[in-house]
């Protein structure tokens, strides 16, 4: 397929200049993943009203979450995406400022320094989650300038970019985000045509180095985590226990499931962190098949929507970023349901916009803002 | 920024595009991935998983049914369920049985003996998921001291439960028996299904005996609960039935009263109501604590009093098997009367012994110097031997045996009463086969005084006593009164005695209140001064010999081989509402240790101050 093939496919054209100035286009805010994500966002309240154990402070305090994380996205949706690209180096500092302090003076939290507090405000901040855009935004930077695909010389260069904070956050130790984190910056050399025979060799290095993790990178807890993935049988009281427990629910839950705040596994206290991370088997348990099977359409087509934006993207920067953002959403959608079902080893990866939790909702509301923003100001930039 | 100028939009455009498609297909086949996972667990793996989930929630629990309390026939309560506090380990929920005991050891005391039952118990087959107890009776500050260790002690529960508690202790320990803790055996002779909740079992006595009547019958629930076995909901429940509240004929005033007649001597006493059989106290001491072993006794408790020179477990109104000695003089006196053997004229010389032709043995009376010329009636009044060994040896052992056994000698004829003995009614096939020897002559003389081969529990002589009042109705002895405030229906007794003239009753029980009343009366110093006429016999029987092995104690072995003292009897005469047999071992004379110590009872059932039930409550510990 030739790139113009691709021009001509793109929607709106003329079209789009003609159109009223409507509340979305007012609000920079692009309307079928807007809906597609409030869909998601309210679907998810319900799911945790249940998984959390019929709280409705908690489902309060996420709604409270979403509004103020919608919030930034509607900022962020404002801002042109050349603001991203020139603000991109400074956030990235500033956010590797913030891991190295927290590894210096981190604040404790079920122990992993993973906050930070800032004094006086009495805010804590997580520079981790702050990566998560920080990254993407900076490989997107750094290689949007280059000739693309990146050269050996490029490829090292975002290769530093993204394992240096990714290295940082591991040492937290984080494993779950310094993945997601990797991963994102990942996505953006992918985009950017990095080529097959690097991406076999980094395959290739990863399986490599992963005994080297094993004995000089990994904590006893997570070396247990994978021993567990392994055959969650074999300690089934303890850290198995969260995976047989979670394989109970799915399963139980069969075609229908048994109904909202019918869960049992959930209800009953057999499966742990049941409105956090572990929420996607409520769902199993509750709406059975046919309630995963829902969301996991409703996750494709938020990420069939991004890639859309993405691919629409008006420049390099814009389009690497997007992409990035979009594979990362479905990264944690992926490790998310495939470590709940068993498939995947158990890292701390929530569920997007259905976990409850604040810092997440922050992270990838603004990324969305990000993605609309990309969406909603191509026409005007070409002006 | 030359490298800016040299960018080839387009190209940069199309490797995204081209980059977008594998991300989208590659989303698309992870997706695919994740459906065919969900898939598997949910669709083909449902029933698996349901299974799992089920098992994981539901718990069918076995609900114990209360046990029936036990009262007196005046409403007193001889055995209460009192609500405790138990410790109780979990194994399905204790990763480590051996540390958790450790650590609870450190909190709180809890010996070798707890631990040594709890490990047997732990080995019986109940469900994983059930409680053990490991320690009972926790006070208020164990309970706090294990809350505030709560969080590391995983499985440890405190559990509230009921435990029986006999309020008046040792007073009724033998005629009550006591509940234990239930063993191996005993699970196994039950229905597991309607013990599958239940700790305890009666062990003896009335609790032994009313086991299945008191236990009730077990409920189930179904309960819903958390991983950690904690029930949140209860989805379904068939509640049990308690077991029934039984009330006994017994009188604890009475068996007070026989108690502190007894005085703290060794011996027995058994009173029985004539016209209903109810067995109105029965008393063996000393006695002992029975709620030292409903939770389990501690060995060294229990060996204090399996090695006490007194023997505070045996129940001597039960097992107990003495020579009858006199006391069965009225019972072969009516033998001789209906066999004829001897008649209201028949007499007898006593020079103080008695010799049978062609045998060189004299067989002594108790008195020396004889009695003279004596008939049935004076015979009795004052025990005379040589009467009753010319009697039986014209009688023979035949018509002894067949009469005695008429009044329940040689069988043990108590209607709820497991453990009770038989005692040894001699005849010529009994002696063939226990002593491999013919019935001598010889033997018939000793028989005819309640010596020799003839052993009966004071059960026995109350038995007879009764039927002997009732003049020849027999009335089964019987505890149980009533159950669930119901009386218990008749119950199938013996055939009555009955004699060829109605008047040889009379007679004899005549001769009976000579004993008491009479101015050569055996035991005329016990008659004296009531305000009703009772009928009684004395007895004496000797002591064979001494327990072996017996630690050497002069006083005590000197002691110990004193006659035991004997004593039937019942009042009052023409309508007698009491029958007792008392027994007090080496206690002597018949006359001199047995008699006031039914006399007593005598009063204490037809003229004594009757407590009321609350006063007795409010009196008991």
């Amino acid at each position: 397929m030739k790139s113009s093939d691709f021009v001509r496919q793109l929607p709106g054209g003329e079209a789009h200049f003609s159109r009223p100035r409507t509340l979305a286009s007012i609000l920079h805010i692009d309307v079928p993943l807007f809906t597609l994500l409030l869909t998601l966002v309210l679907g998810g309240l319900f799911v945790l009203y249940s998984g959390s154990e019929k709280s409705m402070s908690d489902v309060a305090r996420q709604g409270i979450h979403f509004a103020v994380a919608s919030s930034l996205m509607l900022i962020l949706a404002r801002f042109d995406p050349q603001v991203f690209r020139r603000w991109a180096p400074w956030v990235f500092f500033l956010g590797l400022a913030g891991l190295v302090a927290v590894l210096v003076f981190g604040s404790d939290a079920k122990g992993a320094q993973r906050w930070l507090k800032i004094p006086g405000v009495g805010v804590r901040v997580q520079p981790s989650e702050f990566m998560k855009l920080a990254v993407p935004m900076m490989v997107a930077w750094y290689l949007s300038d280059r000739i693309l695909p990146p050269s050996f010389k490029h490829i090292i260069g975002a290769l530093i970019i993204i394992f240096v904070p990714a290295a940082l956050i591991a040492k937290q130790p984080d494993l779950g985000t310094a993945i997601l984190i990797a991963a994102s910056g990942v996505f953006v050399l992918l985009f950017a045509g990095l080529g097959l025979r690097w991406i076999l060799g980094c395959l290739a290095g990863v399986a490599a180095l992963a005994p080297a993790m094993w004995f000089f990178v990994m904590h006893d807890y997570q070396k247990q985590r994978v021993l567990t993935f392994l055959d969650p049988e074999s300690d089934p009281l303890r850290t198995g226990w969260n995976i047989i427990q979670s394989k109970t629910a799915i399963g139980s839950g069969g075609f229908g499931g048994k109904g909202w705040l019918e869960g049992t596994q959930s209800h009953l206290d057999f499966l742990p962190e049941s409105h956090t991370d572990f929420i996607i088997a409520v769902l199993a348990e509750e709406f059975g098949y046919i309630g995963v099977a829902c969301i996991l359409t409703l996750y494709m087509m938020i990420i069939g929507r991004g890639l859309y934006i993405a691919a629409n993207g008006q420049d390099t920067f814009s389009r690497l970023l997007a992409g990035s953002l979009i594979m990362t959403f479905f990264v944690y959608v992926f490790v998310n349901m495939g470590m709940v079902s068993g498939i995947l080893p158990v890292v701390g990866v929530p569920l997007p916009l259905v976990s409850y939790g604040g810092t997440s909702v922050l992270t990838l509301m603004a990324s969305f803002g990000i993605l609309m923003s990309i969406h909603t100001h191509k026409k005007m930039l070409s002006r | 920024m030359a490298s800016r100028e040299l960018k080839d939009h387009f190209r940069e455009q199309r490797i995204f595009f081209q980059r977008a498609i594998w991300a989208a297909l590659g989303v698309i086949a992870l997706s695919l991935a994740l459906f065919a996972r969900y898939y598997y667990l949910q669709i083909n793996q449902h029933e698996v998983y349901k299974t799992l989930s089920d098992r994981n929630r539901m718990q069918l629990q076995s609900i114990t049914p209360t046990r029936g309390l036990i009262y007196d026939r005046n409403g007193v309560l001889l055995a209460d369920n009192q609500p405790t506090f138990s410790l109780t380990l979990v194994k399905e929920r204790t990763k480590d049985v051996d540390a958790t005991i450790a650590e609870l050891q450190d909190i709180l005391e809890i010996t070798d003996d707890d631990v040594e039952s709890f490990r047997k118990r732990m080995g019986q087959r109940r469900r994983p998921y059930e409680s053990v107890t490991l320690k009972s009776r926790l006070t208020e500050e164990e309970i706090a001291r294990i809350a505030v260790n709560r969080h590391r002690l995983a499985g440890v529960e405190v559990e509230a439960e009921l435990i029986r508690y006999y309020p008046l202790s040792d007073t009724l320990a033998h005629v009550l028996g006591y509940v234990g803790r239930i063993s191996e055996r005993e699970l196994k002779q039950v229905d597991p299904a309607n013990y599958s909740g239940t700790q305890y079992y009666g062990k003896l006595g009335v609790e032994r005996h009313y086991e299945s009547l008191l236990h009730g019958s077990v409920g189930y629930q179904t309960v819903e609960t958390d991983a950690r076995g904690r029930v949140l909901r209860v989805l379904d429940r068939v509640a049990p039935t308690p077991g029934a509240d039984i009330s006994l004929y017994l009188d604890v005033n009475l068996q007070r009263a026989a108690i502190e007649a007894l005085d703290g001597r060794r011996g027995a006493v058994v009173a029985i109501e004539p016209s209903t059989g109810g067995i109105l106290a029965l008393v063996s001491t000393p006695s002992f604590d029975p709620n030292l072993f409903v939770t389990g006794i501690d060995s060294a408790t229990y060996k204090a009093l399996q090695d006490s020179p007194d023997i505070p477990l045996f129940n001597r109104a039960l097992r107990g098997q003495y020579p009858p000695g006199s006391t069965i003089k009225p019972f072969l006196g009516l033998a001789g009367l209906d066999t004829e053997t001897i008649n209201v004229n028949s007499r007898v010389w006593d020079p103080g012994w008695y010799q049978l032709k062609n045998d060189d043995r004299k067989y002594r009376d108790w008195k020396r110097s004889g009695h003279g010329w004596v008939d049935l009636n004076a015979s009795i009044e004052q025990s005379c031997d040589v009467f009753f060994y010319d009697m039986a040896f014209k009688m023979g052992v035949d018509n002894m045996y067949a009469y005695m056994a008429q009044f329940g000698f040689g069988e043990q004829m108590v209607y709820d009463i497991d453990e009770a003995q038989d005692g040894i009614l001699p005849s010529r096939e009994w002696k063939r086969a226990a002593r491999r020897l013919p019935w001598f002559p010889g033997d018939s003389l000793n028989m005819g005084i309640g010596q020799g081969f003839m052993l009966s529990t004071p059960m026995q002589l109350a038995t007879a006593t009764a039927v002997l009042a009732n003049r020849g109705k027999w009335v089964r002895p019987r505890l149980i009164k009533t159950i669930n405030e119901s009386e218990v229906a008749d119950i199938e007794s013996p055939p009555d005695v009955t004699l060829k003239q109605e008047w040889y009753w009379n007679y004899v029980i005549k001769a009976m209140e000579g004993v008491m009343h009479g101015r050569h009366g055996t035991a005329r110093s016990s008659g004296k001064d009531s305000t009703y006429k009772m009928a009684g016999k004395t007895g004496t029987a000797q002591v064979i010999g001494i327990k072996q092995n017996a630690v050497y104690d002069a006083e005590a072995i000197a002691e110990r081989h004193r006659d035991h003292a004997l004593f039937v009897g019942f009042a009052p005469v023409d309508n007698p509402k009491i029958a007792v047999a008392v027994l007090v071992e080496n206690g002597g004379g018949g006359s001199g240790a047995a008699a006031p110590v039914a006399r007593k009872m005598f009063d204490a059932h037809l003229v004594g101050p009757k407590l009321e039930p609350g006063q007795m409550q409010a009196a008991s510990p």
